[in-house]
């Protein structure tokens, strides 16, 4: 089945703010996932938001487009960002594109930095 | 439409569908769907859905930009594992294809496009051609040979 819908699981503590997303991230998706993420930043206003990308099962270059437009949200808003858990299909598409060079990507929660 | 069988040629698909965005879900799931008898490995089958995604995503946000219309996708299964997928539309074309195959280009910088569809394409497939007219749209052809480790086993 295809689902672009997407739950979030929001965990704020120490102005960290976990999110953990589901489904797949395509341009069908990206907009409405876009305005949703946005609205929580600025209402949360967290120090560093924490995007764990381990049920996201598909994602093309219009979750790119989405990663970094958040990336920069967050530096506009005086916090930083990071990617947790992505499979190794959005990790091939994450390091295609040099994302590592903007935020901090892990393959586990405790995990090595990529 | 030309339906003359290619040298080599075991099956084929056409599929036309309406340029909205809720169609890129369904265009990737209909190719890998299709390409799943050629057992290809997980790997190829997701690489394979990723460019149709992004070939598709471009005829639903930049093609039909000012109007409406239809993206073409046609696969064709050949012998030894090769796959070719095409994806058409009839919008607005592309000015300077060597420019926007270029990592990062981006007509659309507004909607947070991050000018990566092509590479990503290229990287995923073995191989890309880009065919395209101004006012006439454009034609993206994409090979990628599959399932080959499984064959010889
Ligand atoms: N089918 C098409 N019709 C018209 N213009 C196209 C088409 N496909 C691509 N283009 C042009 O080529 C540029 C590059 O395409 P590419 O997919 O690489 O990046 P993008 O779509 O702009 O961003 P992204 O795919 O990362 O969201 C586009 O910005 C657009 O100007
Ligand atoms: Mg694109």
């Amino acid at each position: 089945m295809i689902h672009t819908e997407y739950r979030y699981e929001t965990r704020s503590r120490d102005r960290r703010l976990f999110v953990t997303l589901y489904g797949e991230i395509d341009h069908h998706g990206a907009v409405a996932l876009r305005e949703e993420l946005d609205a929580l930043l600025l209402r949360e206003r967290p120090a560093r938001l924490v995007l764990d990308l381990a049920h996201v099962e598909f994602m093309d270059s219009a979750g790119l487009g989405l990663l970094m437009g958040r990336y920069r949200l967050m530096r506009e808003l005086g916090g930083e960002m990071a990617i947790i858990n992505p499979n190794d299909r959005v990790l091939k598409i994450l390091r295609l594109a040099g994302m590592e060079r903007f935020f901090e990507i892990t393959r586990s929660v405790k995990g090595e930095k990529i | 439409m030309k339906s003359r069988k290619m040298r080599g040629e075991i099956n084929r698909m056409a599929l036309r569908l309406p340029a909205i965005s809720v169609n890129e879900g369904v265009a990737r799931a209909v190719v890998a769907a299709f390409c799943a008898q050629m057992n290809p490995s997980a790997t190829e089958l997701a690489d394979i859905k990723c460019a149709v995604s992004e070939a598709v995503t471009n005829c639903i946000v930049h093609a039909y930009r000012e109007s409406e219309g239809d993206f073409y996708i046609t696969v064709i299964l050949f012998e030894g594992g090769l796959v070719r997928v095409a994806v058409r539309d009839r919008g607005c074309g592309i000015a300077d294809v060597r420019a926007a195959r270029a990592p990062l280009f981006t007509t659309d910088a507004e909607h947070e496009r991050s000018g990566m569809g092509f590479v990503v394409m290229e990287n995923f497939m073995d191989s890309l051609a880009v065919f395209s007219r101004e006012g006439k749209g454009t034609t993206v052809v994409m090979t990628k040979r599959v399932g080959v480790s499984a064959e010889r086993e």
